[in-house]
């Protein structure tokens, strides 16, 4: 019963959250939505038994995203609001009604293969926490995904750390060139007082 | 105990509003906004079947899923930012140069 009530609240939340994130002018508010929407969706993450992706969720997106976001929001005007010129929206409202028509047929229809066994069955680091604690010890979510994530998903794993550094030096190198000069306001005035400061010094 | 075809409709459903986002937004920090929210709903998929089957290698794509979107996020915001110093805009009617 609950189950029911806390689905139907995170999906009408995330469903209207996501709506303002997607049509609305402001880039604040858009990204804010974006943030309560992502809250919501770790609520799911909760709900399915997956308490270590909710919290990873949390951490990753709604922190370190959002504060990414946000950071790069100071770089762009984001009080103005934004003027889009659109050409044909009812074309766009069409396509995006036929995509969601064809994905609600697809996602609901029977699922074709029933036999699908698990390849990494939940509770698999039972045996394993079992040994390492004694017996009683129950293995949570976090157990199971420690065990699979480094043993059968190591190189995955591995790869990802790689592709994050990766992304690190190419956004750093990216964002750092000439990161004395400011975007939104005028150059020239801080140049003529830096001209005037570096005299002055002489 | 909710059926999995809710947790997939609701999947399908937020996949189709940043579809629509990615059609409609002509700015470029907005359309990573709709990217975004189609990530998610990926990752709703994901930890929906992976819980069904009683399998966690749905949870584990939706970690990898998250791990890419964020070093998308990073090289995309260093984009944006050259791009904006470039043009004084992210309109993407200002950036386009090819008329096609």
């Amino acid at each position: 019963m609950y189950e029911f009530i806390a689905f139907y609240v995170f999906a009408i939340s995330t469903t209207i959250l996501f709506l303002i994130t997607v049509m609305s002018k402001n880039v604040l508010y858009a990204m804010t939505s974006l943030a309560a929407g992502m809250v919501m969706i770790s609520g799911f993450f909760f709900l399915l038994g997956a308490d270590f992706l909710g919290v990873v969720q949390l951490i990753v997106y709604v922190g370190a995203v959002m504060a990414l976001y946000a950071f790069a929001m100071m770089f762009f005007d984001a009080t103005k609001d934004i003027k889009e010129k659109h050409s044909n929206p009812a074309l766009v409202f069409l396509l995006g009604g036929l995509m969601a028509l064809v994905f609600v047929v697809i996602f609901s229809a029977p699922i074709i293969g029933e036999n699908i066994e698990a390849l990494y069955p939940v509770g698999g680091a039972a045996e394993l926490v079992a040994n390492a604690y004694g017996p009683g010890m129950i293995a949570g979510n976090t157990h199971d995904v420690g065990h699979i994530l480094f043993t059968k998903y190591l190189v995955p794993f591995e790869l990802a750390a790689v592709m994050l550094l990766v992304a690190m030096i190419a956004g750093i190198i990216l964002a750092g060139k000439k990161m004395d000069h400011s975007l939104t306001t005028n150059d020239d005035e801080y140049e003529y007082e830096d001209e005037i400061l570096k005299e002055e010094s002489k | 105990m909710i059926g999995i075809s809710h947790y997939l409709i609701l999947s399908g459903l937020l996949f189709s509003i940043g579809f629509i986002g990615v059609l409609r937004r002509r700015n470029l920090l907005m359309l990573f906004f709709a990217t975004e929210v189609m990530l998610n709903a990926v990752n709703i998929a994901f930890a929906a079947i992976g819980s069904y089957y009683g399998d966690l290698s749905g949870q584990m794509f939706a970690f990898f899923v998250i791990a890419v979107a964020a070093s998308e996020v990073a090289v995309g915001l260093g984009l944006l930012i050259v791009l904006y110093k470039k043009y004084g805009s992210l309109d993407l009617e200002v950036i386009a140069n090819m008329k096609g």
